[in-house]
């Protein structure tokens, strides 16, 4: 175990020493000032510009138009996609001679990868072209990921505003986090994974003959290429079913570890952009630290449990402690090549961020071990989260907690210098509400009606309750891993959609689940950063509340367990705490 | 009133008897629908009775399960409890204002008015613009500033302070309130209230709670909490489908039970109670706040403006040197200024002849000599006494040197030097001179008042800048500043720099609080945040400002200032409290609930049971105990509610730490020990 917990310990190092860099780097994109990539990538900026027909530096939008261009920008997204997915009988690059997927399946798809949520009903290699990968669903996987980082950045600017009406405009910020910041890093990713084995091209599935006899097909395509943004975006949507567990996806212990920094790196190191971004660091250190916390405690719980095992396992007699040749665990639904400490470790960071990528099989994990990714996203993605997404969840928190916090030293409450009053509680509270109220009602509804229960693969007990709530969970949260046997798509073995089906209730109440708990929260959120911009600033004194110490990141940690543990409590004793406890396996 | 409300204690029966009364009443849906945290428990409280009338008709338990009748029964009775006790929380507090009003409404004896051009009026019918005239004995009928005469008036129906005091036409002491009693002389007043809406009428609405509106943090909480009972209704809706998944069957009660638990019924009970207490709090200091939001702003101010007269240094200043001219031997001029000043009632006056006494000189005695002694008026700002021929004065140094100068004197030059030190090192100097020789100086020196700057530093600690406002000049303001340990001072400051530094202030995003009694002061204190007017003020001070504190004394601004912060505390702690106690709750609730889900076969427990960490005694007692424990935390936060938390000068981070401390991981922790207790007595003493 101790070599685990070492590869653990340097993977946070490495992504604690890149922090403040590319924190520093994203400052500079975010703020519209020049960065060493203006020489080069500039030119193309204001091509961008022409051909989208704005002129940023004149046309500043107050929260109000800065919402109309994001979801007017979304809809668009959206309506492309699923015509994209609709059609892919007549498209390009169709080795496997897809045809196009069925209506409902296609709505859950579309309205995944525009959320940035990118939950997979469909299987990519068994059901869709290149042509709707790399149209379709990689171009998603850049604009919704600029879509998070954009709200942040106005939420940023409310907050750090004196006395201001615009928030910034919409267009700058996305075509300036597209052009020097996904695209740059996913160029020298893409090449960098293409080096280790990871696949580039446009050929059909291979077919071998195996030593044994038997036959195995073995995908190809672009995946290099898509397989970065997957991670860098916090996408997740993977290119192959089995997601980043398949060798042509994450082919090494070196591409394990760049892909899992990848993950973490904007969500992290925005927390630095933010403290430079209001003019005081200790307030971005103060959230890195709360994330950080959490971060870890996740990290070893999951490590912890899957070395253990279950009760279950011990009691059927299954060996799960280390021998010589072997780290022991619970190695079912675990890559070989990844072992124990590096699944526990993607786990935590897939699900504290909205990514949601796999190297390991979430359905295989102990009780315990499930209750972090549900933990994860039940604190609602605050724990470096989404890009983007992550730390503008979080400062709803921090506000709420500073609501709180600040009435117990004696004033009213005031975040950097605003007043946080009525109008700004009640945004607040709707924008961290409407997730949990998603999820609750979603899979409540799920878990009571058969055409809910037609979507279990593991039954009626507690894996397919957790199956069920994960799935909502998920989905609402815009992370898009699974407690895979849950299914919205019936496909039968052959080649092409040919007989597929969709399971329309799955299909039709995810896809709503995840637009609704994307777009909401993104609105309320813009309209907070609207609210705070106006306000005055008032200096602070020794009787302020600071919200850049340990104490309050204590008070902040505790509000975000307290809000999501008190949520999702009963309906996690269903699933993972009963399987932990039980002798009996499910 | 004060010293009879101070004594009046939380369980006076005069009080609690009407407020169980009230609390009762209180339990109209109507009244309820206005705090939605209660309000659910109230529909929660309704289900349930009709969950177990349906047992008692002989059906089954509503929703499913296998409880016992007497279970919804039970609980039934508890939410009914719950709503009683919130009921009674707010009840009490308004009870106690109400007990003051009462006072106060006996005051309001029916006067009638007589006009000054002639004609009589009832009180009640006065208007603002007439005229009236008041003589010894008479109870003056209604709010006015007095525009002919002086009288002394006896005010103590309103500030309960029995000393009389005195009103007069023009300067700042102009102000009359209706229902007090002029003692002697005679007054015209000028009406300025419009019938039924006087002081006396405003002070009874405030302390009775019939002009409550919810101030701004108190709306932003309120919808906090109603956001957070919308999650817990959903959690609880969401458990049947879940629980069903499960195969376990909740009744309505068992799910109504746990929602009551979850949802912040405490500091929803006690929120309205906390906000009337607080200025409850105040009026008990002789305090009125004309709005609940001037009583939050008071605890954000950042900045006091304090005059210095009075507030910061005693009214009075006290001799403390004589400063002989050549010539003179110190004694002599220490005798001469004590008989110039032994008529002289002024506190100045009265220390000058203390002074004197240190040189060994005893109260002179004149008799046998006829003195004539000289008042002090405004034309001559002089004062002194005539005998035998002897002529006494003292007074300011100018008019002291035109007075030699007509006797056929004339001022040496040390006087000059004389005059100066003494004004240097910021006191005020007074020339002595017997016939046409001036024989010195005396130094008058503004006191500090005691005990002020261990207050400053308090409020440094607090975060609170103090700024001296004074007229004296800035080397005299300077001196006395870093005597008493003020941040800043205003010097040679008149209303209008008064007003400026105010919105300067305000510019920088800081809250301003003060106090002023003159006309003057008005636009200031109409700009400050809090601004604080003194009873003897004038009628447009305290018109202007948002307090008024009948006890007019300036320094209570600190007092004001910490029962504001209280409020804000008792608010965030128990809100705290309540939302940390469901940790608890739910430890007991939710492992009675799926007690025998998934059990294996044969075994009556399954492994949900292992979370029962309290081992209470029955899934019945488990929930109920909750229940109960949620119920009687209520009345027993009311004295803290109303008492309000402590506030501690120990700045923010150390106050949130400690309050953390105690109420959050408090809140965590005494629920456990609470409700065990409570199964104890319910299983094991009552067999639930």
């Amino acid at each position: 175990m101790a070599q685990g917990w070492l590869q653990i310990a340097v993977f946070f190092a490495v992504l604690l020493a890149l922090v403040k860099p590319v924190g520093i780097y994203l400052a500079g994109v975010l703020s519209n000032q020049r960065v060493f990539l203006t020489p080069i990538v500039g030119p193309i900026e204001r091509l961008a510009y022409k051909a989208l027909r704005v002129r940023p530096d004149e046309q500043g939008q107050d929260w109000k138009a800065y919402a109309r261009s994001l979801i007017v920008f979304s809809l668009f997204s959206w309506v492309f996609l699923y015509a994209i997915l609709r059609t892919q009988g007549v498209q390009p690059f169709n080795p496997g001679g897809f045809d196009s997927g069925p209506w409902d399946v296609s709505f859950n798809t579309a309205s995944s990868f525009v959320t940035n949520t990118n939950w997979q009903y469909y299987g990519g290699e068994t059901t869709l072209t290149y042509f709707a990968q790399m149209a379709g669903l990689a171009v998603q996987n850049f604009v919704s990921a600029a879509v998070g980082i954009a709200v942040l950045a106005a939420l940023i600017r409310g907050i750090a505003a004196r006395s201001a009406a615009t928030l910034g405009n919409f267009w700058q910020d996305l075509v300036r986090i597209l052009l020097y910041v996904l695209l740059p890093i996913s160029i020298l990713g893409a090449l960098f994974l293409a080096s280790q084995g990871v696949v580039q091209n446009l050929a059909d599935s291979t077919v071998v003959h195996t030593l044994t006899g038997g036959t195995q097909i073995l995908a190809q395509g672009p995946v290099a290429s898509q397989e970065v943004i997957k991670e860098l975006g916090t996408n997740g949507g993977g290119f192959f079913n089995v997601n980043s567990s398949y060798p042509f996806e994450n082919s090494s212990g070196l591409t394990n570890f760049v892909e899992m920094l990848l993950i973490l790196i904007i969500p992290a190191a925005l927390t630095y952009t933010y403290g430079r971004m209001v003019g005081s660091q200790r307030q971005g250190w103060a959230i890195f630290g709360a994330m950080a916390a959490l971060f870890v405690v996740a990290v070893a719980v999951v490590y912890f449990a899957e070395q253990h095992g279950t009760v279950a396992q011990h009691a059927a007699g299954l060996h799960t402690h280390a021998f010589d040749g072997s780290t022991g665990g619970n190695m079912e639904g675990k890559e070989q090549r990844f072992g124990i400490a590096n699944s526990s470790l993607w786990t935590a960071v897939t699900t504290v961020t909205s990514c949601g990528a796999v190297n390991s099989a979430f359905e295989s994990l102990t009780g315990l071990g499930g209750a972090v990714p549900f933990a994860n996203l039940g604190f609602g993605e605050v724990i470096f989260g989404g890009v983007g997404t992550g730390l503008y969840s979080m400062l709803m928190y921090v506000i709420l907690a500073v609501f709180i916090g600040g009435l117990m030293v004696g004033r009213t409450p005031e975040y950097l210098g605003k007043k946080i009053q009525a109008r700004e509680i009640k945004l607040v509270t709707m924008a961290v509400l409407v997730t949990p109220l998603a999820v609750l009602l979603s899979a409540g509804l799920a878990s009571a009606t058969d055409a809910g229960k037609r979507s279990l693969y593991a039954g009626v007990n507690p894996q397919g309750f957790s199956e069920t709530l994960y799935a909502y969970l998920s989905q609402a949260n815009n992370n898009g891993s699974a407690f895979a046997g849950y299914t919205g798509f019936i496909q039968p073995n052959a080649p092409g959609n040919v007989g597929a089906y969709g399971i329309t209730f799955a299909d039709l109440l995810g896809g709503a689940v995840m637009v609704g708990a994307r777009f909401l929260p993104i609105v309320l959120v813009l309209a907070v950063a609207g609210a705070l911009a106006g306000k005055r600033v008032s200096p602070a004194g020794l009787g302020t509340m600071r919200t850049d110490n340990p104490t309050f990141v204590v008070l902040l940690v505790g509000i975000v367990i307290l809000v999501g543990a008190l949520t999702f409590f009963p309906a996690l004793l269903l699933g993972p705490v009963v399987q932990s406890l039980t002798t009996r396996l499910f | 009133m004060t010293t009879e409300t101070q004594a009046r204690s939380l369980l006076d029966p005069e009080i609690v008897r009407p407020a169980l009364l009230e609390s009762v009443r209180k339990l109209d849906p109507r009244v309820q629908l206005r705090n939605p945290v209660m309000f659910v428990v109230e529909v929660g409280a309704l289900i349930t009775t009709v969950a177990w009338l349906i047992r008692v008709f002989g059906g089954g338990p509503l929703g499913g399960g296998s409880e016992p009748a007497w279970f919804s029964f039970t609980i039934a009775v508890w939410l009914w409890l719950t709503v009683v006790f919130a009921n009674l929380a707010e009840a009490l507090a308004e009870g106690r204002g109400r007990a003051q009003a009462a006072s106060l409404r006996a005051m309001r004896t029916e006067t009638t008015a007589r006009l000054r051009d002639g004609g009589e009026k009832s009180a009640a019918e006065l208007t603002r613009g007439d005229i009236v005239v008041v003589e010894a004995g008479e109870t003056i009928p209604g709010d006015g500033t007095v525009i002919e005469g002086i009288a002394s008036v006896d005010e103590s129906a309103i500030t309960g302070e029995s000393a009389p005091v005195i009103r007069e036409a023009g300067g700042d002491r102009s102000a009359v309130t209706g229902g007090t009693k002029v003692l002697s002389d005679r007054i015209v007043v000028e009406i300025t209230q419009e019938p039924g809406k006087s002081f006396l009428d405003r002070m009874i609405a405030l302390v009775e709670g019939a002009e409550r509106r919810k101030t701004p943090n108190e709306i932003a909480l309120g919808i906090l909490l109603a956001a957070l009972t919308l999650i817990f209704v959903v959690v609880v809706v969401s458990l049947r489908p879940f629980a069903l998944f499960a195969g376990t069957e909740l009744s309505e009660t068992t799910l109504i039970a746990l929602l009551v638990a979850l949802i912040p019924t405490t500091i929803g009970a006690l929120l309205s109670a906390i906000g009337i207490a607080g200025m409850d709090r105040l009026v008990r200091r002789n305090v009125l706040a004309l709005s609940g939001r001037a009583v939050e702003a008071s605890g954000d101010c950042d900045v006091l403006l304090l005059d210095k007269t009075g507030t910061i240094t005693l009214g009075n200043r006290e001799a403390t040197e004589f400063i002989p001219m050549p010539g003179v031997a110190e004694a002599e001029l220490a005798e001469a200024a004590q008989m110039a000043s032994l008529a002289d009632e002024t506190p100045e006056g009265r220390s000058i002849v203390v002074l004197a006494k240190g040189f060994g000189i005893r109260e002179h005695d004149f008799a046998g000599h006829e003195p004539t002694f000289v008042p002090f008026t405004a034309q001559t700002r002089m004062s002194g006494v005539d005998y035998d021929g002897t002529r006494l004065r003292k007074g300011a140094g100018d008019a002291i040197e035109a007075w030699i100068a007509t006797e056929g004197g004339r001022a040496p030059a040390e006087l000059r030097a004389g005059l100066d030190r003494v004004g240097r090192e910021g006191g005020t100097p007074l020339a002595v001179a017997r016939n046409e020789r001036v024989l010195g100086v005396v130094y008058l020196k503004d006191v500090v008042k005691e005990g002020m700057k261990a207050r400053f530093d308090q409020l440094r600690a607090m975060g609170i800048r103090t700024i001296m406002v004074t007229g004296d000049n800035k080397l005299t303001a300077a001196k006395i500043a870093e005597e008493a340990g003020v941040d800043d001072f205003l010097a040679e400051a008149t209303p209008e720099r008064k007003l400026e530094l105010i919105k300067e202030q305000q510019a920088d995003g800081r809250l301003i609080a003060m106090t002023g009694d003159g006309t003057n002061d008005a636009p200031a204190l109409a700009q400050a945040d809090v601004g604080v007017a003194m009873n003897t003020g004038t009628q447009a001070a305290r018109e202007a400002g948002n307090m008024v504190d009948l006890d007019s004394n300036p320094t209570k601004l600190i007092e004001i200032v910490e029962v504001g912060k209280q409020l804000l505390i008792t608010r965030g702690a128990l809100t705290t409290f309540s939302i940390a106690n469901d940790v608890a709750k739910y430890f007991a609730i939710l492992p009675a609930m799926f007690a025998a889900t998934y059990a294996l076969a044969g075994e009556g427990s399954g492994p949900l049971d292992a979370l029962n960490v309290m081992s209470l005694g029955t899934p019945e007692s488990a929930i109920l105990s909750a229940v109960i424990f949620n119920a009687l935390i209520i009345p027993l936060l009311i004295p803290l509610s109303l008492r309000g938390v402590r506030y501690r000068p120990i700045g923010a981070t150390g106050l949130l730490r400690r309050n953390m401390l105690i109420y959050g991981l408090g809140g965590l922790i005494v629920p456990f020990i609470g409700i065990k207790a409570i199964d104890l007595v319910v299983h094991n003493l009552l067999g639930a």
